[in-house]
Formats: C-alpha cells, structure tokens, sequence
C-alpha cells in the first residue's frame, strides 16, 4: 500500500508546487471583496427577514453606478423572495435618499429598513433616522457583511486562468507523447498558426464567411485539423523511414507550416467569420465552464486512460524507455512513433482552431513560441525529456503552474518583461526540484 | 600471519541500498603480487563490494586500509589516485574515441593547455607492446572487436601504475587464445608486485590463475584460502551454501519431429549459407568463437536484421519473417545476448516487461486486463522463482539471474514453439543457472526446440543434444553429443 502511495506522491509530486504557488498567491492577493453580488443581496433580504416583522417594508438605496444598479435588482428580487415589501428605489446621491424618505414619511407608514451597499448604508442621510425622522417608525439600516478573499481565488479568476492556458495544455498532450518516445515536436506553434488560418480561410472562401452554418465551420475546422495531422504523420515518417532526428525535422516543418500559414493568408488575419464561431473559444455552457476548458477535461481525460490503460499506451512507453528491446519484443515501432507525430499534430491543429475561435481570426501570427512554452509544460509536469516516463495529468499540472504564475504576476502587478524572467527562472527551478526529489 | 600490513585490508564493510542489504560486513585481505579470485553469485554483494573499493560507491560502514595505513575514497578519482584501477564488466569506452583518447580520458596529457597527441599516442603504444598486442590507435573503439576494447581497457587502467586492479568478468568476450594472453599478462602483473582482484563465473579459469580465493555470500566472505586447498564442488559448495549434485542437470531426451528448418541464409559476411535443423524436444547448440555468427544467425531467423538469401521454415511451412514482430507471431522467441540492452526496459517495471510482447493476451479492445495480467505475471514468479519484492518493482533493480527470468517468463507466456537462448548464463550465478538449465530441460521435455548459443563449452557439452560449430559465418560441423565429444573436438572446428 505504502508503495503505491509512494508511487503516486513521486509520479504527481507537481502538484505540491502548484499548490504552494496558489497559497503564495492567494496570500498576496487577500483584499476585501465589494460585497454586491447576487449572495451578497441574498444574505440581505435573509437579515431583513430575520430580524423585522410581518411584511416589512424595505427602501433600497444604491449608487448609479451599473454594478450597485445590478445589486439593487438582485436586492429587489432577493427581498420579494422573502415577502418583503420594497417601497421604493433610490439610485444616485443621497439627496435623492434624503428626497426618498421625506416622501416616505409625509405619505405615512411605517418603514421597516433600509437595505444598502456598504458604501450607501454609511451615508450621514441614514444615521440618524430615527430622529430625523421619528413617523417612518425606527427603521434599521441593513448592509452586507463585508469578506476578505483572495483575488486569486475568485471563481472568475480561476475560469480565467484555465481557459487562458486551455490551447496549450491541448496542445501538450500530443507533445507528451512524442517526449515520452524520446523524440520532440518543434512545430506545433506553426501547426497551430497553418490551422487557424486554414479554418477561417476556409470557412470565408468555402462555408460563406459570415453567413457560414455552423455545419460549414465544423468542416472547415476539421479539415484544418486533419491537415495538421497529415504534417504530422509526414514528419513522423520521416524520422522513422528515413531516421533523420526529430529535432531536426519537426525544426524544418516549423518553418514550413509556418511560411505556408503566411502564404495562405497573405499574411493579413482573415477575419470573415460569423459571431457564432466563438461558441469554442468564448462560449461556456456547461455549468458556466468555458467550453475550451471543459475539451481540455475531457481530452486529458481520454488520454490519461490512453496513456496508463490501452495497449497502446504501453507500447508509447516502452519504445520511449528502449526502442530495441521493444522492437524484439515485437512492438511494431514504427507504427507507435508514427501516432505520436500523427497526434501531436492533430491536436496543435485543434489548439489552432481554439485560438481561432477565440480570436475569431485566423492569423499566422497564432501560436508563434507556443512550442517552447508547451515543452515547458510537459517537462514541468515532471516528463523527462530523454523518454520513457511521464504522467499525462503531469502535464496538465505543468500547465496549470505556467498559467498560475502568469496569472498571479498579473495580479500582483509584475511588468511584463520581468514576468517572462520570473517564468523562465520558475521553469528551471521546478525541474530541479524535480530532479532532486529522483535522486 | 604477516607481521607487515597487507598491500589491502577491507574490514566490516557493510553498504545498503534501499530495500537490499547488498554488504553486511565483509573482510578480505590481499597482498601484493597476489592473485585473489573472488567468487559469489549474484546478489551476493560482489559487484559492490568493487565499487566501494572502486570509489564509485561510500560504504556504510567499514574501513579501507591500503598498506597498513586508512583511506576513504570519496570518487573513482580517489581510488584510482591510491593505486585503484577496476576494469568493468561493462566497459566504459567512449566508442567515439580513439584507445589513446579513451586511455587518458580525464587524465589528459597537456602541454600550455593543449592535448599532447603525440605523446598520448606514444605512452598508448608502449603500454600495448607490453601487452604484446597490436592495436590500431587511430581507430575509434567502436570499430574493434569486444576483445580489443577490453584489451583498451586494460591498458587504461595500467597507465596509471597501479597497485592493485579488479578485473571483473574479463574473459567473458575473449577467445581461449585471447584468454591465454591475459593470463599472461596478469602473471606479469604478479612479477611486477601487482596484486589483481580476480571477478569470473568460470571455475577452471580460476584454478588455472588464482593463488587465494574468497567467496562471498549473501553480503559476507565465507572462506579466503589458497587455492590449491579446495576443489570445483568444494567452490560451488561455498557459493550455493549447498552441494549441487549435478551442474548441469541430467534429462531424459525424446527427440521429435523436425520443427525449426533454415536453408542457406546469409546475411554479408556474418553469415555465410548457414542451414540447420532443429527438432522437437531438442536442444541445438551453436558454438564458435565470438565472431563466428551465432548471434547474428539468431537475428536473422528472428528477423531483427534483414537477411540477404536464405529460407525459414517451421513445421515445414515456409515463413516470411521481415521483422521481430512476425517471428513471434509464428511462435519463435529469442533471449538475447545482452539482456540490458535488448531485453529489458529497464525503467520499467517487471510486470510491464513481461506484459510487452504478450500484450494481444492479455487485453481486450485495447484496454489492458490489469488483474489478468498480475496473475499471469503472479504464475511465472512463482514457477520461476523469480526474487522480486513486489510486481511493480523495476527491471533495472533485479539481479543477472533474475533480469533473466522476467525474460523467460516473456517467452513463456507466449507459449513460443521455438527458443533461441543466447548466452543464457552469461554474468549468472551458479544457483540461477541450474535452474536456468532446469528450465531449458522441461522446455525441451514439453516438445518445443531451443537452440542456445553459448560460448561456454563444459556448457555446451553439458546441455545440448547436438552441437552446430560455425567458423567466420560458416558452419564447420554438426556434432551429435555424447561421450565421445570433447571440449577439444568442438574447438577444432571452432578454429577451423
């Protein structure tokens, strides 16, 4: 039992580090949070209702900005929900409140509370009132507490840090594979460019441009896509029929897609493409996952089980941990490394689509250093470059570490070109604790 | 007793590593111009102990003691600095480069920042005359044969004077006459005051060079004496802990039918219109000196190299064999001579090696049957008796004789119709071959051919049915065995 713990601490220990790089984070980022979101005005309504009577009558008050104009309706919906009776709105300055109640009070009746933003429920208007105004009948001014939360740790933030890293992390499962054969994949940022651009072209020349139907743009993508995987496949032949080093040739069809991507386009991003193409990219529909996202879960899903489960995955392995001996043991080499190259390509091509869709252009300026930072991902999610070894969910953790601290420097205000020292230093500091821990 | 302190003095030494207790306090003594064989099965702790007294290792406990006086090594480049050399099993060339760049590799001469060639080659030349061999210096070492880089490493490790050097398993790859000159040379040795550490598997050697032996044993010494005062079985007895009746075990042989037929194969020089035929139930050596083409000849009906004419056939149907992978789809398996480097995945675990070629078995639509796959594994481990902790342990941590099972129990599982064993024993210890032999005997026994190349003859002679001898690609002879059959008789034609 111990050794399979063991085992599995070893094969995930990344994920100690990103880890600890999210509690940095959040620490730096710990900020009191405006509280006018939707729970915020839940909590609210939830006050009024417990500690008023029967019915309460309740005046809002907010300021015009749209964000406190958004809570008041929150508030108005919240307090309905709860019976409560709203008598009127006040959106602006506190005139307009002082204004509110004096109406309140000449037209009678009592008024129960006052429900406000931090910010409004502190206004001089409201300090007094029972004073000021003695037939409204005593009402208490009820704000939402006020939290302390990181910034970082924001549900916004986080959907926002895995879909700014979702083409990449797709784009490094192919690129595992091929580093666990022992080989190495430099043209996937060009592949991803050559897609993009072949996507849109197609979808403005063949599918009608603005007017494509999304069956259009679903071929279109998936020729680009198929083509990305047949440059794969060529490079994949090459370095096994003809045994020329995958460095050497996945370098020359970077620089082949890439040239084909600027002639395709003419080197302008083409930009003909309908509002909807952006469902990919921009869209989330499955419990407000961005949908880039929820295709990276399934994708490394369905390669985690390809990599630890199939066959195939065993054969990736070992002819990455010694080709002779798998080729004697009757591994069909060649047909192994092909898929690598073959996948490796297909999915810089669907990242290329993603970007597309994103973007809603393609351009051959996509992609350009993706490669570097995809290797980065996958050796920082603990996969030696020499083959043989590597987790799949290893390079999703690699990933989520180059976009954690991309995102976190961001937050933190770092300068941009200090951030990408911080990253190349960051990169090299988890591969050595990488390489300590197997020691 | 010696009133002098010994020219080496290991006492205590213990060295653990993780999960094995590799040394548990082994003493050995060894004076100068002394010849010290020192045997042991695998496991037993004898490649550790060199590479403590090597430097490449720290022990744990213990001390080292040279001429009377302690030393602690904390790099190769300490022991080597105290008079050090070890000549390994594995070599350690750089096959890129020359025997004079590989001699003083690390150690360079250097004029004003320069290598001095020159002067490297000179010092490499000497030191091979004096070996009384030729070696052609502007060759890169990948270009000799096996003997000629351990003759390049020999030389490397007298450049620097030693006073002692551990030659671990040197005559594994050398013909006798390659032999003969070795020991020569470490008679020399002897005359010049250099005591050399003696590492083999091969009994007679021993007794032909050794002047004291030690045995180690389960991580201990269990018996330093001279060696005229023990004999083989006593050796053996020391190393096994037990007699073992027979070396090689005795079968009752039923010979079968024709299974394996090979016609003229040829393959450039190596192999020159080989044809042979094996039978069910029989065991077909193929002996020769390294170079013959034994080795290569297995390849080549294996298909992992592509022959140039010639004809397969198994069970009298014709085979069309371009690759590995259809050779085992007919049902042929081969162990291969380097079981490292061909065998294994190293990095991996046993049961996934053992899972590699029988993968089609044991999965269903692609996905592996894990649980069907742990019994599988789980039958041979207990048939085979292979020492491992658990299944998942990897190959790279297995002793020789255990790396070797997982291998059978590869082949095994696939049912193969054929064997090919190459250098079955080759670096196994005395226990783990008879068993090893026992295997080849119930194979043999169950119907299925095995063809064995060895370049052990008592070997040879122990364990085949019919011995085919090749010389420089060709076949020279095909010997049924039997009393009559000599060592001498089966060099002859080696030597042809």
């Amino acid at each position: 039992m111990t050794a399979s713990l063991r085992r599995l601490v070893s094969d995930y220990g990344m994920l100690a580090v990103l880890l600890l790089l999210g509690l940095v984070f959040s620490g730096l980022t710990l900020e009191e949070q405006s509280s006018t979101d939707a729970a915020a005005a839940r909590r609210v309504a939830a006050a009024i209702r417990r500690d008023c009577p029967e019915r309460p009558r309740v005046l809002v008050a907010v300021r015009g900005t749209p964000e406190d104009g958004l809570f008041a309706d929150a508030l108005r919906r919240e307090l309905d929900g709860v019976g409560a009776e709203v008598v009127d709105v006040v959106r602006g300055e506190p005139q307009a409140a002082r204004a509110a109640l004096e109406k309140l009070a000449q037209a009678g009746g009592r008024l129960d509370a006052v429900a406000a933003t931090q910010t409004t429920g502190s206004w001089l208007v409201f300090s007094e009132l029972a004073s000021d105004f003695p037939m409204l009948g005593g009402p208490r001014v009820v704000v939402p507490t006020s939290h302390h939360w990181p910034n970082f740790l924001t549900s916004d933030n986080l959907l926002n840090i895995a879909n700014q890293i979702a083409v990449i992390a797709i784009m490094a499962i192919g690129m595992t594979m091929v580093i666990i054969t022992g080989g190495i994949d430099l043209s996937v940022g060009s592949l991803a460019a050559l897609s993009a651009v072949l996507a849109a072209r197609l979808i403005r020349d063949q599918a009608g441009g603005l007017e494509a139907s999304a069956g259009g743009m679903f071929v279109a993508c998936a020729t680009a896509i198929v083509i990305c995987g047949l440059v794969g496949g060529l490079s994949g032949a090459l370095i096994t029929l003809c045994g020329i080093p995958p460095f050497i040739v996945t370098l020359a069809m970077m620089l082949v897609a890439s040239g084909l991507a600027y002639i395709a386009s003419a080197g302008q991003s083409i930009y003909q493409i309908p509002e909807s193409f952006v469902w990919l990219g921009r869209g989330s529909d499955l419990f407000g996952l961005p949908n880039a996202v929820v295709l990276m879960l399934v994708l490394y899903g369905l390669a985690h089980i390809l990599m630890s489960r199939t066959t195939l995955g065993r054969y990736l392995y070992a002819v990455g941990g010694n080709r002779e001996a798998a080729r004697l043991s009757g591994v069909p080499v060649r047909r192994v490394l092909l898929f690598a190259y073959v996948a490796s390509g297909l999915l810089a091509g669907l990242g290329g689509v993603i970007m597309a869709s994103q973007l809603k252009s393609g351009s051959p300026t996509y992609g350009t250093m993706y490669e570097l930072y995809v290797i980065a991902a996958v050796v920082v999610g603990g996969t030696a470059l020499a083959g043989g070894e590597g987790k799949i969910l290893g390079t999703l953790i690699g990933a989520f570490i180059i976009a954690v601290i991309q995102n976190g420097m961001n937050l933190t205000n770092v300068e941009s070109y200090t951030q990408k020292v911080v990253l190349g230093l960051v990169i090299l500091g988890a591969v050595l604790v990488d390489r300590l821990r197997h020691r | 007793m010696t009133t002098a302190a010994p020219l080496l003095a290991m006492t205590g030494i213990e060295k653990s590593f993780p999960g094995v207790r590799a040394l548990r306090g082994v003493d050995l003594e060894l004076a100068a111009g002394e010849v010290l064989a020192l045997l042991g099965e695998n496991g037993a702790g004898k490649s550790t102990l060199i590479k403590v007294l090597g430097g490449a290792h720290a022990a744990d406990a213990g001390g080292l003691a040279i001429n009377g006086r302690p030393v602690s090594f904390r790099s190769p480049h300490d022991a080597r600095a105290a008079g050090i050399a070890v000549i390994h099993q594995e070599f350690t060339l750089v096959p890129g480069l020359t025997p004079p760049e590989n001699i003083f590799l690390g150690q360079e001469t250097t004029r004003a920042g320069f290598v001095a060639r020159g002067e490297e080659r000179r010092r490499a030349a000497a030191l091979f005359r004096r070996l009384g061999v030729t070696i052609d210096l502007d060759a890169t070492c990948s270009r000799l044969s096996t003997a000629q880089q351990q003759l390049v490493e020999i030389a490397k490790a007298l450049a620097f004077e030693p006073r002692i050097i551990v030659m671990d398993e040197p005559t594994a790859a050398l013909t006798p006459a390659e032999v003969g000159r070795l020991f020569e040379i470490i008679r020399e040795l002897k005359a010049r005051g250099i005591a050399v550490i003696y590492v083999s598997h091969r009994l007679e050697e021993i007794f032909t060079i050794a002047d004291r032996v030690a045995v180690l044993r389960d991580g201990r010494n269990v018996g330093g004496q001279p060696i005229d005062r023990i004999d083989r079985a006593g050796l053996i007895a020391l190393m096994v802990g037990r007699e073992l009746a027979d070396e090689y075990p005795r079968r009752q042989t039923v010979i079968g039918r024709t299974r394996l037929a090979v016609r003229s194969l040829c393959r450039g020089r190596a192999v020159r219109d080989v044809s042979f035929e094996v039978r069910a139930g029989e065991i077909l050596a193929l002996a020769g000196l390294v170079g013959a083409g034994r080795t290569e000849t297995l390849r080549l009906i294996f298909g992992a190299d592509r022959r140039d004419s010639g004809e397969i056939l198994l069970d009298g149907r014709r085979l069309d064999i371009r690759s590995p992978r259809d050779a085992i789809a007919a049902g042929i398996g081969l162990l291969t001579e380097d079981r490292k480097l061909e065998g294994l995945v190293l990095g991996q675990s046993v049961r996934e090696n053992f899972a590699l070629p029988n993968l089609g078995r044991l999965s269903r639509l692609g996905f592996v049957d894990a649980g069907r796959e742990r019994q599988a594994f789980g039958r041979h481990v207990d048939q085979l008796r292979i020492k491992v902790p658990h299944q998942e342990e990897r190959a790279r941590n297995l002793s020789g004789g255990n790396q070797q099972k997982v291998v059978l129990a590869k082949w095994l599982e696939r049912n193969c119709e054929v064997l090919f064993f190459d250098e079955p024993t080759r670096g196994i210890d005395v226990g783990a071959r008879h068993e090893i032999y026992l295997l080849m005997n119930d194979l043999a026994a169950r119907g299925k051919a095995i063809v064995m190349v060895s370049s052990e003859l008592p070997e040879v002679l122990g364990m085949a049915d019919r011995i085919l001898v090749l010389h420089d690609g060709r076949v020279t002879g095909d010997i049924t065995n039997g009393p009559g059959v000599t060592q001498e008789h089966v060099m002859q034609l080696a030597v042809a």
